[in-house]
């Protein structure tokens, strides 16, 4: 690599396959954090209140620890105890779990607004707890909850910056990478940002039109 | 049949039901009446399984349903509830409401499923509002929506919980309506009601209701024209 010289063409596709691993961390780690938060808010919601009370105070941590804290501490156990797992791994997973530990409160409170009448009726009909669980409290549960889920998944996306602390070379170490050589730090922010910004627009318009489809229901 | 005998049913302290004896024959319309809170709500939700009991023994047709043994979600199949709030699945449209059931629980296909519940909204006479959404109904369409859900499954005996209490006055009329037409059909029902004039009209006999217990029961005629103690005709009087 050579320094000085103007941003180009290779710089920007240098920053697209930032962007790419940025996406990488960000699907692997809300399908983590969402599959574990679906798990564990059911837990929450229906289990016996000393289970759904220990399982909150653990995630409790997750959710008050700094992530940039919770990324160090992993990467370190991950030497320490010789797992060595890559860091893409690790960043995914301390991710995902950061996530779960707000998805799990998100699907709680989506199935505590699942009126107990309603429940009820679906059971007077004969439906089992797991069919009254998927045809009725979890569908009506997701439509409630689906754009703090969205908030969430946005959120994760911009929580990726910070793995870069652990080495991987991400959208927002990319950026810095081609600062040092380009010396132009407010256009490629500006480009970066923008990035970020094309990557999480569809999925807020995703959003806006499933809330727009259901809302006519 | 279902049999009720010496139903005891608790809430913590709160002593609901206290020794309950009630026999129900098939084909028969049997209405409870009484004050809120004398426990006449709570006893229809044990006799589908939804509520517990601390005492005694409620079998259908011989099932025991408290028995630890009893599937209750077979027995269900054969007892509709329809509930005071009508309690619509608001993700699904009226069609996919009431072919649910049948389709999940009995494994109908859903063609059958949908003939089925074609003609039990036509019954209701919702065959007009099979695409739209519950939202879109108004209270008394919904409730309709509800006994079509329940009848779907064909069941042997209907429960209604105090159907038409959080009803607007003027949709009052469709819903009771549709259950006189289902006791003229010969459906044996047990009706939880305040809507006096419409217990007196269908009703085989009439239960009377008090602090747990039936204090008095026997036919309309009796009930509601020479009640034979003096607290059923104070109930009567202040409503």
């Amino acid at each position: 690599m050579y320094f000085g010289g103007s941003f180009s063409w290779g710089d920007f596709l240098f920053l697209l396959s930032g962007a790419v691993t940025t996406l990488s961390i960000t699907l692997v780690a809300v399908i983590i954090g969402t599959v574990l938060g679906v798990l564990f808010g059911l837990i929450r919601a229906g289990a016996p209140w000393w289970i759904g009370n220990t399982l909150g105070a653990v995630l409790d941590v997750f959710r008050s620890v700094p992530l940039l804290i919770q990324l160090v501490l992993f990467n370190s156990f991950n030497s320490m105890l010789k797992l060595n797992w890559p860091t893409f791994t690790v960043g995914c997973i301390c991710l995902g779990i950061y996530a779960s530990a707000f998805c799990t409160e998100i699907v709680r409170s989506g199935v505590g607004a699942v009126p107990q009448t309603t429940r009820r009726a679906a059971r007077s009909l004969g439906l089992t707890w797991r069919q009254e669980l998927t045809s009725i409290t979890l569908p009506i549960a997701t439509r409630i909850v689906f754009p703090s889920w969205i908030g969430l998944t946005l959120g994760v996306m911009k929580d990726t910056a910070l793995v870069l602390w652990i080495g991987i070379v991400e959208l927002l170490r990319s950026s810095q990478i081609v600062t040092s050589r380009v010396q132009e730090p407010l256009l490629i922010l500006g480009i970066t940002g923008l990035i970020y910004f094309v990557m999480s627009f569809p999925i807020a318009r995703l959003g806006n039109q499933l809330e727009k489809k259901w809302g006519t229901q | 049949m279902i049999a009720i005998e010496n139903v005891h049913k608790q809430f913590g302290t709160l002593h609901v039901l206290k020794g309950v004896d009630l026999s129900v024959q098939k084909g028969e319309v049997l209405s409870m009446i009484g004050g809120s809170g004398s426990g006449k709500s709570t006893m229809l939700m044990c006799i589908n399984g939804l509520e517990g009991i601390q005492q005694g023994r409620i079998t259908v047709d011989g099932v025991e349903v408290h028995a630890k043994a009893t599937d209750l979600n077979k027995l269900r199949r054969r007892i509709g509830i329809v509930f005071q709030q009508w309690n619509a699945f608001p993700h699904l449209t009226v069609l996919e409401n009431v072919t649910l059931a049948p389709r999940k629980v009995l494994g109908k296909s859903r063609e059958e499923a949908e003939a089925i519940a074609i003609e039990q909204l036509s019954h209701v006479g919702l065959k007009e509002k099979l695409a739209v959404f519950p939202s879109r109904l108004s209270g008394g369409q919904q409730q309709r929506m509800a006994i079509a859900r329940a009848l779907a499954m064909s069941p042997d005996y209907m429960l209604f919980d105090e159907v038409t209490s959080a009803l607007d006055p003027q949709l009052v009329g469709e819903v009771l309506d549709t259950m006189r037409m289902l006791s003229k059909e010969g459906m044996t029902m047990i009706v939880v009601t305040h809507e006096m004039r419409f217990a007196r009209e269908v009703s085989d006999r009439v239960a009377f209701f008090r602090e747990g217990r039936i204090h008095e029961i026997g036919s309309p005629e009796q009930i509601f024209e020479n009640p034979q103690k003096p607290e059923t005709a104070a109930f009567l009087k202040s409503i």
